[in-house]
């Protein structure tokens, strides 16, 4: 278990990953991916238990899945910052040859991706058929799964959701990244969800809520409660609320920069904002 | 001509059932989903056997698709169950993203492909399922011909590492492979030897182009009968060394002309032997409510259309 301390300066210098990442190919999607540092840094810093030495079956693993994929930057910084690839392999993102891909992919073998995702709604089937596997193994460590809010739009979601109350998959952590957030605008204006924690409920799933995502304490806290809430007949849903763009002024509070790269002036602005740390940049 | 006598009909899917249960019993690894289609798809014996590595998915296709993806991730062998329509169209993307491009051991298995179906018409018939799957990189292509062969097909492919589309059929067709064969992914069966004419066959149509081999034989035609129950990989060495000698060829199967085997066919032929080709399938329509038997008369999918190909085919090469 690492102390909130040192997982606050992997915080700092992951959201340094990522806005250099983004800006150094002009492409790619800081907004989500600085609001769900804390998750993924709490994940693989003190929640999980995980082999940097990669093995992609993970028996006796927890595992991670990512289905919301554009925002791989937070992910690829954490995993190499974690050990499982070479931290200046992050200079190589969304570019040719790359592991790094614009979403992630198993076919150039990055270590820590364990399935393909970007085309959104796919990643709870793939979850819960991990979490099957890990029960038919007897192996009764934890399945994480990360999805956006934008994303419970897609129909294949609640075909997932159904299913994994039906049969009681509950050795899944499910979490939504509830920013408020896509492309084209605010999620209530694109195609309101209304009450998502309701509406897994009515599923028959456990829900608790984060109030604030972007703080290390209630994140931890938040896993800590869900993994009490496993293993008792339902699957687990955390709806984390975060703020996308989180800890660069200019790109929170609004849509803009879920897919927008920096120009050169706003990553001075935006590191400027972004303290560096002992963990040293790519 | 060689003869290919039999004593009895079984459809298809049965000998996915049976292959599927014999595959669980070697393997315990192997694990099966179904969507709704249990009955249709002849895996009952399956679930009652193993029922802890069964999976009801319910009517939900997609959900089916991204488990067996997420299964194989603890070293699971999934084979999906539903009908060819909702096997590859409906959940083309999940097959797409979480399957293929990800190198997943999924074994999609799709029954009631093709005009076959029947009386249910154009909504189940689907008629480009092996083009949409032969598009996709790292994807195994499988149409099998009778019982025998798709049970040795389906015991195949538990073996064989990588993402497998096996399509198969609702009707009862004739027995007429071997109970013990060996099922070679990949690998062209050669059932007649001949000189004049290479007609290559999958599917339901190896049997209509055994019947329009003793009819060609009849009028002293001798056809080569190539069974490519594998359309991905293609057997290219088969195909090439056939045509060199016959000069001429004819693709016969259930599926649309494009992007099936004969587009497959055509295009090594294209580019490697550029010599006549004629194709039997379905041009570039939709099905209807029938009979099996009707649908493949009034589809030119029957023996008497695999002569007229040939024939003509080489009428072509003369020219």
């Amino acid at each position: 278990m690492s102390d909130i301390a040192s997982l606050k300066v992997m915080a700092a210098q992951v959201r340094r990953d990522i806005v250099r990442m983004v800006h150094a190919v002009q492409s790619g999607h800081p907004g989500g991916s600085l609001g769900c540092t804390e998750y993924f840094v709490a994940l693989y810093g003190a929640v999980m238990k995980h082999n940097p030495r990669f093995q992609p079956d993970a028996v006796g693993e927890d595992l991670c899945f990512l289905s919301n994929g554009h925002i791989s930057p937070v992910w690829y910084s954490v995993l190499a910052r974690s050990g499982y690839f070479p931290v200046p392999e992050l200079a190589t993102f969304r570019k040719i040859n790359s592991r790094l891909q614009g979403h992630p992919a198993t076919e150039e073998g990055l270590p820590g991706i364990r399935i393909a995702s970007g085309s959104l709604g796919q990643g709870l089937s793939v979850a819960i058929g991990a979490a099957l596997a890990k029960k038919l193994n007897g192996d009764d460590r934890l399945v994480y799964v990360l999805m956006g809010d934008g994303e419970q739009q897609e129909g294949q979601i609640w075909e997932a959701a159904m299913y994994a109350a039906h049969n009681r998959v509950d050795n899944l952590i499910a979490t939504i990244d509830l920013n408020g957030q896509q492309i084209d605008g605010p999620v209530d204006k694109i195609l309101s969800l209304a009450s998502l924690a309701d509406k897994y409920r009515a599923f028959g799933w456990t829900v608790i809520e984060t109030a604030n995502g972007n703080d290390l304490a209630q994140v931890l806290a938040a896993f800590a409660q869900c993994q009490q809430l496993a293993r008792q007949g339902r699957p687990v849903l955390n709806l984390l609320r975060t703020e996308m763009g989180y800890g660069v002024d200019f790109m929170m509070h609004s849509h803009k920069w879920h897919g927008v790269a920096p120009n050169d002036a706003e990553l001075e602005r935006a590191l400027a904002q972004l303290p560096t740390t002992p963990l040293g940049d790519y | 001509m060689k003869k290919y006598p039999f004593t009895e009909k079984k459809d298809t899917r049965s000998g996915f059932g049976a292959g599927l249960l014999e595959a669980g019993r070697r393997n315990p690894n192997v694990v099966a989903l179904c969507a709704d289609l249990t009955g249709s798809l002849k895996m009952g014996d399956f679930q009652k056997e193993f029922p802890d590595r069964f999976f009801q998915t319910g009517i939900a296709e997609a959900n089916m698709m991204g488990l067996a993806a997420g299964l194989t991730i603890g070293g699971k062998i999934p084979f999906t169950g539903t009908f060819a329509n909702f096997s590859t169209g409906r959940v083309y993307d999940q097959i797409r993203q979480s399957v293929a491009y990800s190198g997943k051991n999924v074994k999609i298995c799709a029954s009631h492909a093709g005009v076959t179906l029947g009386e249910d018409g154009a909504t189940h018939q689907i008629l480009e399922d092996m083009g949409m799957m032969r598009m996709l990189p790292h994807m195994t292509v499988i149409n099998p011909c009778d019982y025998n062969q798709t049970k040795a097909a389906t015991l195949a492919i538990a073996d064989y590492h990588g993402p497998v589309y096996l399509r198969f059929g609702r009707p009862v067709v004739p027995i007429f492979t071997p109970a013990d064969q060996v099922f070679e992914v990949g690998k062209a069966v050669l059932f007649n030897e001949g000189a004049d004419v290479s007609i290559f066959c999958t599917g339901h149509l190896v049997w209509e182009a055994i019947q329009a081999g003793e009819m060609l034989a009849e009028q002293g035609i001798e056809a080569e009968i190539i069974n490519l129950h594998t359309i991905k990989p293609l057997d290219e060495a088969a195909i090439l060394t056939s045509v060199m000698k016959t000069r001429c060829a004819v693709t016969a199967e259930e599926h649309q002309i494009y992007g099936g085997l004969g587009d497959a066919v055509a295009s090594l032929l294209a580019r490697n032997l550029p010599l006549p080709v004629e194709m039997v399938g379905v041009r570039d329509r939709f099905g209807e409510s029938g009979t099996p038997e009707a649908l493949m008369v009034k589809y030119g999918l029957k023996a008497q259309n695999v002569v007229e190909a040939a024939k003509s085919a080489i009428r072509r090469k003369g020219r």
